[in-house]
Protein backbone atom coordinates (compact mmCIF):
# COMPACT_ATOMS: atom_id res chain seq x y z
CA UNK A 1 0.00 0.00 0.00
CA UNK A 2 1.35 3.92 -0.18
CA UNK A 3 0.21 6.41 1.01
CA UNK A 4 1.41 9.81 -1.12
CA UNK A 5 3.00 12.52 0.63
CA UNK A 6 4.08 10.58 3.63
CA UNK A 7 6.73 8.72 4.56
CA UNK A 8 6.51 5.63 6.67
CA UNK A 9 9.02 4.70 9.65
CA UNK A 10 9.03 1.24 11.40
CA UNK A 11 11.07 -0.59 13.47
CA UNK A 12 10.44 -3.71 15.39
CA UNK A 13 11.44 -5.69 18.46
CA UNK A 14 11.16 -9.35 18.15
CA UNK A 15 10.85 -12.00 21.18
CA UNK A 16 12.29 -14.90 20.09
CA UNK A 17 12.02 -18.15 22.49
CA UNK A 18 15.46 -19.91 22.69
CA UNK A 19 14.86 -23.76 22.33
CA UNK A 20 16.78 -24.66 25.66
CA UNK A 21 15.69 -27.53 27.80
CA UNK A 22 15.83 -25.62 30.95
CA UNK A 23 15.38 -21.94 32.02
CA UNK A 24 17.94 -19.44 31.67
CA UNK A 25 18.42 -18.83 35.08
CA UNK A 26 16.85 -22.36 36.87
CA UNK A 27 17.05 -26.38 36.40
CA UNK A 28 13.17 -26.36 35.79
CA UNK A 29 12.22 -27.52 32.47
CA UNK A 30 10.72 -25.35 29.69
CA UNK A 31 8.33 -27.94 27.66
CA UNK A 32 5.28 -26.16 26.30
CA UNK A 33 1.98 -26.95 27.08
CA UNK A 34 2.36 -28.88 30.58
CA UNK A 35 0.18 -28.49 33.00
CA UNK A 36 0.04 -25.26 35.56
CA UNK A 37 3.00 -24.14 37.63
CA UNK A 38 4.38 -28.00 37.15
CA UNK A 39 7.80 -26.39 35.59
CA UNK A 40 7.94 -23.52 38.21
CA UNK A 41 10.49 -23.89 40.72
CA UNK A 42 11.84 -21.60 43.53
CA UNK A 43 13.55 -19.29 41.56
CA UNK A 44 11.05 -19.14 39.16
CA UNK A 45 8.68 -18.38 41.62
CA UNK A 46 10.95 -15.64 43.24
CA UNK A 47 11.29 -16.88 46.35
CA UNK A 48 13.74 -14.91 48.65
CA UNK A 49 17.09 -16.53 48.91
CA UNK A 50 17.40 -17.82 45.71
CA UNK A 51 20.13 -17.16 43.38
CA UNK A 52 19.75 -17.43 39.70
CA UNK A 53 22.95 -19.40 37.69
CA UNK A 54 22.63 -18.31 34.37
CA UNK A 55 22.37 -21.21 31.36
CA UNK A 56 25.63 -21.67 29.01
CA UNK A 57 23.46 -23.17 26.56
CA UNK A 58 21.54 -19.65 26.42
CA UNK A 59 24.41 -17.95 25.94
CA UNK A 60 25.53 -20.14 23.04
CA UNK A 61 22.53 -19.62 21.04
CA UNK A 62 22.58 -15.46 21.90
CA UNK A 63 25.90 -15.59 20.32
CA UNK A 64 25.17 -17.82 17.60
CA UNK A 65 22.57 -15.50 16.27
CA UNK A 66 24.54 -12.70 16.90
CA UNK A 67 27.33 -14.23 14.60
CA UNK A 68 24.58 -14.70 12.01
CA UNK A 69 23.55 -11.73 11.78
CA UNK A 70 27.03 -10.38 11.37
CA UNK A 71 27.10 -8.55 14.72
CA UNK A 72 29.46 -7.72 17.35
CA UNK A 73 29.26 -10.06 20.17
CA UNK A 74 30.23 -8.24 23.07
CA UNK A 75 33.02 -9.20 25.22
CA UNK A 76 31.46 -8.47 28.78
CA UNK A 77 28.11 -8.23 29.26
CA UNK A 78 25.75 -7.31 31.71
CA UNK A 79 22.41 -8.61 33.28
CA UNK A 80 20.12 -5.57 35.17
CA UNK A 81 16.68 -5.66 36.31
CA UNK A 82 13.62 -4.41 34.57
CA UNK A 83 11.51 -3.28 37.68
CA UNK A 84 7.52 -3.39 36.77
CA UNK A 85 4.72 -4.92 38.71
CA UNK A 86 2.21 -7.38 37.40
CA UNK A 87 0.98 -10.66 38.78
CA UNK A 88 2.83 -12.91 36.08
CA UNK A 89 6.35 -11.24 37.20
CA UNK A 90 6.66 -12.71 40.60
CA UNK A 91 10.28 -11.05 41.13
CA UNK A 92 8.61 -7.62 40.79
CA UNK A 93 11.74 -7.51 37.91
CA UNK A 94 12.57 -8.74 35.10
CA UNK A 95 16.30 -9.86 34.50
CA UNK A 96 17.37 -9.05 31.05
CA UNK A 97 20.25 -6.47 29.97
CA UNK A 98 20.39 -2.91 29.39
CA UNK A 99 23.24 -0.92 28.80
CA UNK A 100 25.70 -3.53 27.81
CA UNK A 101 23.53 -6.36 25.85
CA UNK A 102 25.47 -9.54 24.58
CA UNK A 103 24.99 -8.74 21.02
CA UNK A 104 24.85 -5.03 19.24
CA UNK A 105 24.97 -3.66 15.52
CA UNK A 106 24.73 -6.68 12.87
CA UNK A 107 21.82 -6.89 9.92
CA UNK A 108 19.87 -8.63 7.86
CA UNK A 109 19.20 -8.52 4.45
CA UNK A 110 15.57 -8.57 3.11
CA UNK A 111 14.23 -9.48 -1.16
CA UNK A 112 12.06 -6.84 -2.00
CA UNK A 113 10.36 -6.65 -5.58
CA UNK A 114 10.32 -10.67 -5.55
CA UNK A 115 13.97 -11.46 -4.95
CA UNK A 116 15.31 -8.95 -7.62
CA UNK A 117 16.55 -6.38 -5.16
CA UNK A 118 17.85 -6.41 -1.79
CA UNK A 119 17.52 -3.96 1.28
CA UNK A 120 19.94 -3.75 4.56
CA UNK A 121 18.39 -3.87 7.32
CA UNK A 122 19.91 -2.90 10.55
CA UNK A 123 19.76 -4.79 14.13
CA UNK A 124 20.59 -2.57 16.93
CA UNK A 125 20.93 -5.04 19.56
CA UNK A 126 19.29 -8.22 20.62
CA UNK A 127 19.82 -8.89 24.56
CA UNK A 128 19.14 -11.99 26.56
CA UNK A 129 16.47 -11.47 29.16
CA UNK A 130 14.18 -14.09 31.06
CA UNK A 131 10.23 -14.97 29.94
CA UNK A 132 7.14 -13.37 32.41
CA UNK A 133 4.52 -16.23 33.04
CA UNK A 134 0.80 -16.23 31.78
CA UNK A 135 -2.09 -14.73 33.23
CA UNK A 136 -5.17 -16.51 32.71
CA UNK A 137 -8.72 -14.93 32.93
CA UNK A 138 -11.34 -17.78 32.40
CA UNK A 139 -13.23 -19.97 34.62
CA UNK A 140 -11.78 -18.39 37.74
CA UNK A 141 -14.81 -16.23 39.82
CA UNK A 142 -13.45 -12.77 40.11
CA UNK A 143 -9.87 -13.70 39.87
CA UNK A 144 -7.34 -14.08 37.48
CA UNK A 145 -5.46 -17.74 37.71
CA UNK A 146 -1.34 -17.18 37.19
CA UNK A 147 0.58 -19.67 35.32
CA UNK A 148 4.17 -19.36 36.04
CA UNK A 149 5.49 -22.55 33.96
CA UNK A 150 6.80 -19.95 31.23
CA UNK A 151 8.48 -17.57 33.92
CA UNK A 152 12.37 -17.81 32.97
CA UNK A 153 12.24 -19.46 29.70
CA UNK A 154 15.21 -18.06 28.04
CA UNK A 155 14.51 -15.16 25.43
CA UNK A 156 16.65 -12.66 23.06
CA UNK A 157 14.87 -9.34 22.30
CA UNK A 158 16.27 -8.46 18.76
CA UNK A 159 15.62 -4.81 18.13
CA UNK A 160 15.73 -3.40 14.69
CA UNK A 161 16.78 0.31 13.47
CA UNK A 162 13.67 1.87 12.32
CA UNK A 163 15.10 1.13 9.02
CA UNK A 164 11.62 -0.65 7.40
CA UNK A 165 9.01 1.73 5.21
CA UNK A 166 6.01 -0.46 4.86
CA UNK A 167 4.11 -3.14 6.60
CA UNK A 168 5.52 -5.65 3.59
CA UNK A 169 9.08 -4.54 4.14
CA UNK A 170 8.33 -5.28 7.72
CA UNK A 171 6.62 -8.75 7.42
CA UNK A 172 9.52 -9.68 5.00
CA UNK A 173 12.28 -8.82 7.43
CA UNK A 174 10.36 -10.71 10.40
CA UNK A 175 9.69 -13.53 8.11
CA UNK A 176 13.52 -13.60 7.40
CA UNK A 177 14.17 -13.35 10.92
CA UNK A 178 12.13 -16.61 11.49
CA UNK A 179 13.91 -18.75 9.14
CA UNK A 180 16.99 -17.76 10.37
CA UNK A 181 16.63 -18.63 13.61
CA UNK A 182 14.96 -21.90 12.64
CA UNK A 183 18.05 -22.25 10.51
CA UNK A 184 20.36 -21.95 13.55
CA UNK A 185 18.13 -24.38 16.06
CA UNK A 186 17.53 -21.84 18.50
CA UNK A 187 14.39 -21.30 18.50
CA UNK A 188 11.28 -23.38 16.80
CA UNK A 189 9.44 -20.61 15.68
CA UNK A 190 6.02 -21.56 16.94
CA UNK A 191 4.08 -18.78 16.39
CA UNK A 192 0.89 -19.63 17.91
CA UNK A 193 2.55 -21.04 21.06
CA UNK A 194 4.32 -17.60 21.18
CA UNK A 195 8.01 -19.00 20.87
CA UNK A 196 8.36 -15.83 18.52
CA UNK A 197 6.27 -12.98 18.85
CA UNK A 198 7.05 -8.59 17.90
CA UNK A 199 6.27 -5.35 18.84
CA UNK A 200 6.01 -2.67 16.07
CA UNK A 201 6.77 0.96 16.09
CA UNK A 202 5.40 2.82 13.80
CA UNK A 203 5.72 6.27 12.96
CA UNK A 204 4.68 9.09 9.99
CA UNK A 205 6.40 12.25 8.43
CA UNK A 206 5.80 13.99 5.54
CA UNK A 207 7.80 13.00 2.49
CA UNK A 208 11.15 14.70 2.46
CA UNK A 209 11.06 16.00 6.58
CA UNK A 210 14.32 15.09 8.22
CA UNK A 211 12.77 14.82 11.91
CA UNK A 212 11.02 11.48 12.48
CA UNK A 213 7.24 11.85 13.57
CA UNK A 214 5.94 10.66 17.15
CA UNK A 215 5.91 6.99 17.16
CA UNK A 216 3.44 4.49 18.49
CA UNK A 217 4.19 0.62 19.72
CA UNK A 218 1.68 -1.99 18.63
CA UNK A 219 2.10 -5.19 20.78
CA UNK A 220 0.60 -8.43 20.64
CA UNK A 221 1.47 -9.31 17.63
CA UNK A 222 1.63 -13.01 16.79
CA UNK A 223 1.27 -14.14 13.35
CA UNK A 224 3.03 -12.14 10.29
CA UNK A 225 -0.82 -11.45 9.21
CA UNK A 226 -1.72 -9.28 12.39
CA UNK A 227 2.06 -7.96 11.45
CA UNK A 228 0.59 -6.84 8.61
CA UNK A 229 -2.65 -5.62 9.41
CA UNK A 230 -2.14 -4.23 12.81
CA UNK A 231 0.62 -1.72 10.89
CA UNK A 232 -1.60 -1.00 8.25
CA UNK A 233 -4.04 0.22 10.30
CA UNK A 234 -1.58 2.41 12.45
CA UNK A 235 -0.42 4.22 9.16
CA UNK A 236 -3.50 5.18 8.19
CA UNK A 237 -5.40 6.02 11.44
CA UNK A 238 -1.68 8.50 12.34
CA UNK A 239 -1.80 9.92 8.95
CA UNK A 240 -5.44 10.69 9.28
CA UNK A 241 -5.43 12.18 12.64
CA UNK A 242 -2.37 14.55 10.88
CA UNK A 243 -4.36 15.57 8.25
CA UNK A 244 -7.36 16.47 9.96
CA UNK A 245 -4.96 18.80 12.49
CA UNK A 246 -4.16 16.77 15.12
CA UNK A 247 -0.98 15.12 16.37
CA UNK A 248 0.08 11.33 17.23
CA UNK A 249 0.59 10.60 21.18
CA UNK A 250 3.33 8.29 21.96
CA UNK A 251 1.84 5.49 23.50
CA UNK A 252 1.60 1.81 23.68
CA UNK A 253 -1.58 0.28 21.59
CA UNK A 254 -2.87 -3.49 21.30
CA UNK A 255 -3.77 -5.11 18.48
CA UNK A 256 -7.19 -6.61 18.62
CA UNK A 257 -7.47 -9.49 15.95
CA UNK A 258 -10.76 -10.01 16.20
CA UNK A 259 -11.76 -6.19 14.78
CA UNK A 260 -8.49 -6.05 13.02
CA UNK A 261 -7.91 -2.25 14.81
CA UNK A 262 -5.25 -1.39 17.24
CA UNK A 263 -6.43 0.74 20.34
CA UNK A 264 -4.80 2.67 22.98
CA UNK A 265 -3.01 0.28 26.28
CA UNK A 266 -1.12 2.98 28.17
CA UNK A 267 -0.39 6.52 27.17
CA UNK A 268 2.66 8.34 27.75
CA UNK A 269 1.70 9.69 31.13
CA UNK A 270 1.52 6.04 32.21
CA UNK A 271 4.70 5.35 30.76
CA UNK A 272 6.43 2.58 32.74
CA UNK A 273 9.58 4.06 34.57
CA UNK A 274 11.46 0.81 34.90
CA UNK A 275 14.13 1.70 36.81
CA UNK A 276 17.05 -0.37 35.26
CA UNK A 277 20.18 -1.09 37.51
CA UNK A 278 22.67 -4.02 37.08
CA UNK A 279 22.00 -7.23 38.97
CA UNK A 280 23.93 -7.88 41.97
CA UNK A 281 22.89 -11.56 41.44
CA UNK A 282 24.43 -12.04 38.73
CA UNK A 283 28.34 -11.37 37.60
CA UNK A 284 29.57 -9.92 34.11
CA UNK A 285 29.89 -12.66 31.73
CA UNK A 286 32.42 -12.43 28.90
CA UNK A 287 32.79 -14.11 25.87
CA UNK A 288 35.81 -14.43 24.76
CA UNK A 289 37.49 -14.63 21.50
CA UNK A 290 38.03 -18.68 21.85
CA UNK A 291 34.58 -19.20 22.78
CA UNK A 292 33.26 -16.91 20.02
CA UNK A 293 35.44 -19.07 17.56
CA UNK A 294 34.14 -22.69 19.13
CA UNK A 295 30.56 -21.00 18.23
CA UNK A 296 31.75 -19.77 14.85
CA UNK A 297 32.80 -23.18 13.79
CA UNK A 298 29.67 -24.86 13.88
CA UNK A 299 27.18 -22.30 11.87
CA UNK A 300 25.21 -23.87 9.90
CA UNK A 301 25.20 -22.85 5.85
CA UNK A 302 22.76 -19.62 6.28
CA UNK A 303 19.92 -18.83 4.39
CA UNK A 304 21.78 -15.84 2.35
CA UNK A 305 24.68 -18.61 1.88
CA UNK A 306 22.87 -21.19 0.75
CA UNK A 307 20.31 -18.69 -2.05
CA UNK A 308 22.98 -17.26 -3.36
CA UNK A 309 24.72 -20.77 -3.96
CA UNK A 310 21.40 -22.20 -5.20
CA UNK A 311 21.16 -19.31 -7.69
CA UNK A 312 24.99 -19.71 -8.79
CA UNK A 313 25.50 -23.67 -8.96
CA UNK A 314 22.23 -24.21 -10.26
CA UNK A 315 20.87 -21.55 -12.53
CA UNK A 316 17.73 -20.95 -10.56
CA UNK A 317 15.85 -17.80 -10.31
CA UNK A 318 15.93 -15.29 -7.14
CA UNK A 319 11.99 -16.20 -6.29
CA UNK A 320 12.54 -19.86 -6.60
CA UNK A 321 16.04 -19.46 -4.53
CA UNK A 322 14.29 -17.49 -1.98
CA UNK A 323 11.21 -20.16 -1.58
CA UNK A 324 13.28 -23.21 -1.02
CA UNK A 325 15.73 -21.42 1.48
CA UNK A 326 13.35 -20.12 3.36
CA UNK A 327 13.31 -23.45 5.43
CA UNK A 328 16.06 -25.20 6.12
CA UNK A 329 14.13 -28.65 6.02
CA UNK A 330 12.79 -27.77 2.42
CA UNK A 331 15.95 -26.60 1.22
CA UNK A 332 17.55 -29.82 1.94
CA UNK A 333 14.59 -31.83 0.71
CA UNK A 334 15.73 -29.87 -2.94
CA UNK A 335 19.03 -30.73 -2.07
CA UNK A 336 18.25 -34.27 -2.35
CA UNK A 337 16.87 -34.16 -5.04
CA UNK A 338 19.21 -32.26 -7.26
CA UNK A 339 21.82 -34.96 -6.08
CA UNK A 340 19.47 -37.88 -7.61
CA UNK A 341 18.99 -36.26 -10.66
CA UNK A 342 21.43 -34.38 -11.95
CA UNK A 343 22.22 -30.34 -11.17
CA UNK A 344 20.98 -29.75 -15.13
CA UNK A 345 18.06 -31.15 -13.97
CA UNK A 346 17.72 -28.46 -10.45
CA UNK A 347 14.93 -26.45 -12.11
CA UNK A 348 12.39 -29.24 -12.72
CA UNK A 349 13.38 -30.42 -8.86
CA UNK A 350 12.48 -27.09 -7.71
CA UNK A 351 9.35 -26.72 -9.46
CA UNK A 352 8.32 -29.93 -7.81
CA UNK A 353 8.89 -28.69 -4.57
CA UNK A 354 7.98 -25.05 -4.58
CA UNK A 355 4.87 -27.10 -6.50
CA UNK A 356 3.46 -30.65 -5.70
CA UNK A 357 4.71 -31.21 -2.87
CA UNK A 358 4.89 -27.61 -0.59
CA UNK A 359 0.68 -28.19 -2.03
CA UNK A 360 0.61 -31.37 -0.21
CA UNK A 361 2.26 -30.59 2.72
CA UNK A 362 0.09 -27.68 3.10
CA UNK A 363 -2.91 -29.64 2.43
CA UNK A 364 -1.75 -31.84 5.19
CA UNK A 365 -0.55 -29.24 7.74
CA UNK A 366 2.97 -31.22 7.98
CA UNK A 367 6.40 -30.56 7.89
CA UNK A 368 9.22 -31.21 4.86
CA UNK A 369 10.91 -33.77 7.13
CA UNK A 370 7.00 -35.65 7.75
CA UNK A 371 6.75 -35.70 3.82
CA UNK A 372 5.32 -38.63 3.35
CA UNK A 373 7.03 -38.76 -0.26
CA UNK A 374 10.39 -39.02 0.55
CA UNK A 375 13.03 -37.12 -2.04
CA UNK A 376 14.69 -40.56 -3.37
CA UNK A 377 10.80 -41.83 -3.70
CA UNK A 378 10.12 -38.79 -5.80
CA UNK A 379 13.29 -38.76 -7.48
CA UNK A 380 12.35 -42.05 -9.12
CA UNK A 381 8.78 -40.07 -10.50
CA UNK A 382 10.96 -37.54 -12.51
CA UNK A 383 13.18 -39.90 -13.62
CA UNK A 384 10.42 -40.89 -15.68
CA UNK A 385 9.27 -37.81 -16.50
CA UNK A 386 12.80 -36.92 -17.72
CA UNK A 387 12.61 -40.26 -19.69
CA UNK A 388 9.31 -39.63 -21.19
CA UNK A 389 7.48 -42.60 -19.70
CA UNK A 390 5.11 -40.26 -18.44
CA UNK A 391 3.80 -36.56 -18.68
CA UNK A 392 4.24 -34.03 -16.46
CA UNK A 393 0.41 -33.76 -15.98
CA UNK A 394 -0.14 -37.51 -15.22
CA UNK A 395 3.13 -37.37 -12.67
CA UNK A 396 1.16 -35.57 -10.87
CA UNK A 397 -1.17 -38.05 -10.52
CA UNK A 398 1.62 -40.75 -9.61
CA UNK A 399 2.46 -38.67 -6.96
CA UNK A 400 -0.82 -38.30 -5.42
CA UNK A 401 -0.87 -41.98 -5.14
CA UNK A 402 2.52 -42.22 -4.17
CA UNK A 403 1.44 -39.31 -1.42
CA UNK A 404 -1.84 -42.06 -0.27
CA UNK A 405 0.61 -44.87 0.18
CA UNK A 406 0.96 -46.45 -3.07
CA UNK A 407 4.61 -47.72 -3.45
CA UNK A 408 7.20 -46.29 -6.11
CA UNK A 409 6.95 -44.37 -8.77
CA UNK A 410 7.62 -47.29 -11.39
CA UNK A 411 5.04 -49.86 -9.16
CA UNK A 412 2.21 -47.23 -9.54
CA UNK A 413 2.65 -46.35 -13.34
CA UNK A 414 2.85 -50.05 -14.31
CA UNK A 415 -0.27 -51.13 -11.72
CA UNK A 416 -2.19 -48.05 -13.73
CA UNK A 417 -1.48 -48.54 -17.03
CA UNK A 418 -0.04 -45.22 -17.08
CA UNK A 419 2.73 -45.08 -19.28
CA UNK A 420 2.91 -42.60 -22.18
CA UNK A 421 1.99 -43.43 -25.49
CA UNK A 422 5.14 -42.78 -27.73
CA UNK A 423 4.23 -45.60 -30.34
CA UNK A 424 3.60 -43.52 -33.20
CA UNK A 425 1.46 -46.16 -34.86
CA UNK A 426 -0.84 -46.29 -31.89
CA UNK A 427 -1.24 -42.44 -31.61
CA UNK A 428 -1.71 -42.26 -35.28
CA UNK A 429 -4.95 -44.39 -35.35
CA UNK A 430 -6.21 -42.39 -31.99
CA UNK A 431 -5.62 -39.05 -34.77
CA UNK A 432 -7.23 -40.83 -37.50
CA UNK A 433 -10.52 -41.31 -35.09
CA UNK A 434 -10.37 -38.09 -33.87
CA UNK A 435 -9.86 -37.03 -37.72
CA UNK A 436 -12.89 -38.77 -38.71
CA UNK A 437 -15.15 -38.28 -35.65
CA UNK A 438 -15.01 -34.24 -36.15
CA UNK A 439 -15.72 -33.28 -40.03
CA UNK A 440 -17.07 -29.92 -39.05
CA UNK A 441 -13.94 -28.82 -36.95
CA UNK A 442 -11.45 -30.23 -39.64
CA UNK A 443 -13.62 -27.94 -42.04
CA UNK A 444 -13.40 -24.98 -39.75
CA UNK A 445 -9.24 -25.68 -38.95
CA UNK A 446 -8.87 -26.05 -43.12
CA UNK A 447 -10.53 -22.73 -43.72
CA UNK A 448 -7.84 -21.12 -41.37
CA UNK A 449 -9.14 -21.28 -37.92
CA UNK A 450 -6.03 -22.62 -36.48
CA UNK A 451 -7.35 -21.97 -32.89
CA UNK A 452 -9.53 -25.08 -33.69
CA UNK A 453 -5.91 -27.24 -33.06
CA UNK A 454 -6.28 -27.48 -29.87
CA UNK A 455 -9.61 -29.16 -29.75
CA UNK A 456 -7.96 -32.03 -31.92
CA UNK A 457 -5.27 -31.85 -29.11
CA UNK A 458 -7.44 -32.17 -26.58
CA UNK A 459 -9.68 -35.13 -28.15
CA UNK A 460 -6.44 -37.21 -28.55
CA UNK A 461 -5.43 -36.61 -25.55
CA UNK A 462 -8.41 -37.22 -23.84
CA UNK A 463 -9.01 -40.88 -25.83
CA UNK A 464 -5.87 -41.81 -24.64
CA UNK A 465 -6.70 -41.16 -20.96
CA UNK A 466 -3.83 -38.47 -20.86
CA UNK A 467 -1.30 -41.19 -21.98
CA UNK A 468 -0.36 -39.73 -25.36
CA UNK A 469 2.94 -38.09 -26.07
CA UNK A 470 2.06 -34.51 -26.67
CA UNK A 471 4.77 -33.84 -29.09
CA UNK A 472 4.10 -36.75 -31.17
CA UNK A 473 0.25 -35.91 -31.10
CA UNK A 474 1.40 -32.42 -32.56
CA UNK A 475 3.78 -33.92 -35.11
CA UNK A 476 0.92 -35.83 -36.56
CA UNK A 477 -2.04 -33.67 -36.55
CA UNK A 478 0.09 -31.41 -38.41
CA UNK A 479 0.76 -33.06 -40.78
CA UNK A 480 -2.84 -35.03 -41.55
CA UNK A 481 -4.70 -31.88 -40.94
CA UNK B 1 21.40 17.45 44.02
CA UNK B 2 18.22 17.33 46.16
CA UNK B 3 15.04 15.37 45.60
CA UNK B 4 11.18 17.47 46.58
CA UNK B 5 8.47 15.74 47.91
CA UNK B 6 6.84 15.12 44.27
CA UNK B 7 9.38 13.50 43.66
CA UNK B 8 9.93 10.88 46.69
CA UNK B 9 6.27 10.42 45.69
CA UNK B 10 6.89 9.43 43.18
CA UNK B 11 9.59 7.30 43.66
CA UNK B 12 7.56 5.41 45.79
CA UNK B 13 4.65 4.51 43.43
CA UNK B 14 7.00 3.29 41.06
CA UNK B 15 7.44 1.12 43.85
CA UNK B 16 4.49 0.33 45.55
CA UNK B 17 5.24 1.75 48.70
CA UNK B 18 2.60 3.83 50.93
CA UNK B 19 3.93 7.21 52.37
CA UNK B 20 1.97 9.54 54.46
CA UNK B 21 2.27 12.69 53.07
CA UNK B 22 3.44 13.61 56.69
CA UNK B 23 6.46 11.58 55.47
CA UNK B 24 7.63 13.06 52.45
CA UNK B 25 9.60 15.94 53.70
CA UNK B 26 11.93 13.76 56.00
CA UNK B 27 12.25 11.45 53.10
CA UNK B 28 12.84 14.13 50.77
CA UNK B 29 15.47 15.00 53.00
CA UNK B 30 16.73 11.93 53.73
CA UNK B 31 17.19 10.69 50.49
CA UNK B 32 18.52 13.95 49.40
CA UNK B 33 21.72 13.80 51.64
CA UNK B 34 22.27 10.18 49.98
CA UNK B 35 22.18 12.03 46.82
CA UNK B 36 24.90 14.39 48.03
CA UNK B 37 26.98 11.79 49.20
CA UNK B 38 26.95 10.49 45.45
CA UNK B 39 27.74 13.90 44.33
CA UNK B 40 30.88 13.75 45.68
CA UNK B 41 31.81 10.80 44.52
CA UNK B 42 31.27 12.02 41.41
CA UNK B 43 34.06 14.39 41.89
CA UNK B 44 36.35 11.63 41.54
CA UNK B 45 38.15 11.44 38.27
CA UNK B 46 37.45 7.99 37.14
CA UNK B 47 38.44 8.94 33.21
CA UNK B 48 39.96 5.14 31.65
CA UNK B 49 38.21 3.02 34.99
CA UNK B 50 35.74 0.75 33.08
CA UNK B 51 32.33 1.08 35.10
CA UNK B 52 31.74 -1.45 37.67
CA UNK B 53 28.69 -3.72 37.24
CA UNK B 54 29.84 -6.05 40.28
CA UNK B 55 31.82 -5.48 43.66
CA UNK B 56 33.33 -8.95 42.77
CA UNK B 57 35.64 -8.60 40.42
CA UNK B 58 34.74 -12.21 38.89
CA UNK B 59 33.18 -13.56 35.58
CA UNK B 60 29.87 -15.42 35.59
CA UNK B 61 29.97 -19.38 36.20
CA UNK B 62 27.47 -21.16 33.72
CA UNK B 63 25.65 -24.23 34.43
CA UNK B 64 24.88 -26.90 31.75
CA UNK B 65 21.24 -26.68 30.00
CA UNK B 66 19.91 -29.47 31.94
CA UNK B 67 16.62 -30.15 33.75
CA UNK B 68 17.35 -30.71 37.72
CA UNK B 69 14.24 -29.16 39.35
CA UNK B 70 10.91 -31.18 39.57
CA UNK B 71 8.90 -28.57 41.48
CA UNK B 72 7.27 -29.57 43.94
CA UNK B 73 3.57 -27.67 43.17
CA UNK B 74 1.58 -28.52 45.94
CA UNK B 75 4.76 -27.80 48.12
CA UNK B 76 4.78 -24.12 46.67
CA UNK B 77 0.73 -23.68 46.87
CA UNK B 78 0.24 -24.31 50.24
CA UNK B 79 2.14 -21.00 50.69
CA UNK B 80 -0.08 -19.10 48.19
CA UNK B 81 -2.76 -17.23 49.88
CA UNK B 82 -4.85 -18.37 47.29
CA UNK B 83 -4.56 -21.47 44.38
CA UNK B 84 -7.32 -23.68 42.31
CA UNK B 85 -7.30 -25.77 39.50
CA UNK B 86 -2.62 -25.25 39.83
CA UNK B 87 -2.90 -21.54 39.01
CA UNK B 88 -2.03 -18.99 41.75
CA UNK B 89 -4.95 -16.82 42.39
CA UNK B 90 -4.54 -13.04 41.99
CA UNK B 91 -7.14 -9.88 41.69
CA UNK B 92 -8.71 -9.92 38.42
CA UNK B 93 -6.04 -8.71 36.16
CA UNK B 94 -7.66 -7.20 32.51
CA UNK B 95 -5.74 -4.89 30.19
Amino acid sequence: MSYPGWEVVIGLEVHVQLKTQSKIFSGAATTYGAEANRQACAIDLGFPGVLPVLNQQAVEMAVKFGLAVDAQIAERCVFARKHYFYPDLPKGYQISQYELPIVAHGHLDISTDGGETSKRIRILRAHLEEDAGKSVHEGFEAASGIDLNRAGTPLIEVVSEPDLRSAGEAVAYLKKLHSLVRYLEICDGNMQEGSFRCDANVSVRPVGQEELGTRTETKNLYSFRFVEKAIEFEIERQIDVLESGGSVDQETRLFDPDKGETRTMRSKEEAMDYRYFPDPDLLPVVCDGAFVSSIRDVLPELPEARRTRFMASFGLPAYDADALVAERDLAAYFEALVAALGEDNAKLAANWCLGELTASLNEHNLDVAASAVTPDALAGLLKRVLDNTVSGKIAKDVFAAMWAGEDDADSVIEARGLKQITDSGAIETLVDQVIADSPAQVEQYRSGKDKVFGYFVGQVMKLSKGKANPGEVNRLLKSKL
Amino acid sequence: MSLDADQVRRVAELARLAVDDAELPVYAQELSSILNMVDQLQSANTEGVEPMAHPLNMVQRLRADAVTEKPDREAFQALAPQAEGGHYLVPRVIE
